[in-house]
């Protein structure tokens, strides 16, 4: 078997025992840590038949083992079973919400990713300079406050006193592309400036690290000209660690939407999750997780696969 | 000592000082009470009350102070935890090597795999939430990266020769980790635990913004921020004052880590 072609299948088989085990891991961490879900559902002044009755629904006096098979194949097959507080079916009232985290994810990406790698290579060309020491005082800034932080910050300066841009985040299906893009315009600034200031700083640092090995010199000192250095060695090493720092930062992007969906109402998976959390609805927060888990683990996978193909040692086996 | 430490450092020294100064000594700083309604609701800055008011007219000077205090105690609590956990397995991970390496460090891996925050919401989702279990439950889930962190390290200073040297004469396992790894190993592992500690106080913010960390009546950053958002609308800057709070505290401590790392890395003669 040609050895790229066995890397990545090892890496999918990796990626789908990660899938199960972090399966099993939601499910452990909903049902069988201490305390009662029952209970805990209820609060603290339930009648004992309310429990019991509840306890039967959840179908919580099976033991755990066969919950967790029953509950994953179900999964599987695209039934999330139903949500305790409204008796809905999970999978439809999620499928329309996670198409609405996907587009925000997605536009927050399209702005993000050309953005970042423009400002790392910026950084690189006017290393020590003062666009370097600029780029890396706001970076460490904006790490430095929380998501929510910096989406308020916005709303404020330019939600309500510039009145540039609507302050919630309200879409539905006839709105037109032009008005959902504009309702997001907030949202997806910020997830830009979330992840913009880790993906620019790894960017630069990825670069930086090819550009001062030592084949770079060579092939500089052989009389290349500048385009072909970058175009022939340093491009090939660099898109590696870019490509990586990308998928990472989308892989965040998308945990970072829980709370910019909080904090601009809109209608995504994020705020499905979160206010089913306040809410004890168990079969929800263990579909959500799932489905955030999956997101995330894939966009791992991908990253690592990417690395593995774009790496040009291993396309001739030795 | 103290003529080495450049400007920035000295900063964040000073800043990080101040906070922790607050937080301990609250009750006789805090200029009113935690949760008394002092005020008219959402009042402006005033000599009255520096910060204005909240939103049931509490006064939010006092509010950001006692806040503090529970953001930067459950921040301390669960750094503390996640590294003496966190340092602890990762040590002996890579002291003893074998399967229990590999078993810690693939458990390790798994969790990773799924998003902190989703991770803790899942847990949050089915235990009371009360300060102890966020405090167990940040401080769980962020010794995954103090572990990861701390066996790399330790794994390199494992196959030096004073540790060969220490192990040929017959010191146990405790001699090695406590005396030989752990003064070395421990420089990085400061650093990184001022990283660690801003994000536990980032957490413990969306935590509680989320509604989903300290409960009402009691105050911390994000809870702040929860309180007093939907003023945001008609123009008043209440919930922003968090923001500052927040952001100054983890820039100084930044400023304090990035001072350590440096000092670490040109004392081993590293390229920086």
């Amino acid at each position: 078997m040609h050895p790229i072609l066995k890397l990545v299948s090892q890496r999918l088989a990796l990626g789908l025992l990660l899938l199960l085990a972090a399966s099993a891991l939601i499910f452990v961490g909903t049902q069988i840590l201490p305390g009662d879900v029952a209970a805990s559902i209820l609060g603290q002044s339930a009648t004992p038949e309310a429990l019991a009755n509840l306890r039967a629904e959840l179908g919580l006096n099976e033991p755990a083992l066969s919950r967790y098979f029953s509950w994953l194949g179900s999964a599987v097959t695209g039934d999330l079973g139903t949500a305790l507080t409204n008796g809905q079916d999970i999978a439809t009232s999620m499928g329309k919400r996670l198409g609405n985290t996907l587009f925000l994810a997605f536009w927050a990406a399209a702005v993000s990713v050309p953005l970042a790698i423009f400002l790392g290579l910026l950084a690189v060309r006017y290393k020590d300079r003062w666009p370097d020491k600029l780029i890396s005082a706001v970076t460490l800034t904006s790490i430095s406050i929380p998501e929510f932080l910096i989406g308020y910050v916005l709303m404020y300066f330019i939600g309500v006193k510039l009145g540039w841009a609507p302050s919630v985040a309200m879409i539905n299906d006839s709105m037109s592309l032009g008005a959902k893009l504009a309702a997001i315009a907030l949202p997806v600034t910020v997830l830009t400036l979330v992840v913009l200031a880790h993906m620019m700083r790894m960017t630069r640092a990825a670069i930086l690290n090819v550009m001062q090995s030592a084949y770079i010199e060579t092939a500089e000192l052989k009389g290349l000209s500048s385009f072909q250095v970058i175009s022939r060695h340093a491009f090939p090493n660099a898109i590696a660690p870019i490509v990586n720092v990308v998928m990472l930062n989308l892989a965040y992007l998308v945990v970072g939407v829980v709370v910019v969906e909080v904090v601009f109402v809109y209608p995504g998976m994020g705020q499905y999750l979160v206010d089913h959390v306040a809410k004890r609805d168990v079969p929800v927060v263990q579909a959500c997780g799932l489905v955030f888990a999956a997101v995330y683990i894939l966009l791992n996978m991908v990253a690592d696969i990417v690395s593995i193909l774009a790496n040009p040692r291993l396309r001739h086996p030795k | 000592m103290f003529k080495n430490i450049p400007i920035s450092a000295l900063i964040g020294l000073f800043f990080t000082g101040l906070y922790f100064f607050i937080a301990i000594f609250a009750p006789w700083v805090a200029p009113y009470g935690m949760a008394e309604a002092v005020g008219d609701v959402w009042e402006p800055s005033s000599a009255k009350h520096w910060l204005g008011t909240d939103s049931i007219g509490r006064d939010l000077l006092s509010r950001m102070i006692y806040g503090g205090r529970t953001t930067i105690f459950i921040a301390t609590a669960a750094t503390i935890l996640s590294f003496t956990l966190g340092s602890c397995l990762g040590l002996l991970a890579a002291v003893m090597g074998g399967w229990v390496d590999q078993a810690i460090s693939r458990f390790v891996d798994l969790i990773m795999s799924i998003p902190t925050l989703i991770c803790a919401l899942v847990v949050l989702s089915v235990m009371p939430v009360t300060i102890p279990v966020l405090i167990l439950v940040m401080g769980l889930l962020d010794s995954t990266r103090v572990y990861r962190l701390s066996r790399a390290v330790a794994v390199d200073i494992n196959v030096m020769d004073y540790v060969e040297a220490a192990t040929l004469r017959g010191e146990g396992r405790g001699w090695i980790i406590f005396r030989e790894i752990l003064p070395n190993a421990l420089s990085p592992l400061v650093a990184e635990m001022g990283l660690r500690f801003i994000f536990a106080v980032l957490f413990v913010s969306t935590l509680s913004f989320l509604g989903l960390g300290v409960q009402p009546p009691g105050a911390d950053w994000g809870g702040i921020v929860k309180e007093n958002k939907d003023g945001i609308v008609y123009g008043i800057p209440a919930a922003l004052v968090p923001a500052f709070a927040i952001a100054t505290l983890a820039i100084s401590v930044n400023l304090v880590a990035d001072w350590i790392l440096n000092r670490t890395t040109s004392l081993k003669g590293g390229r920086g």
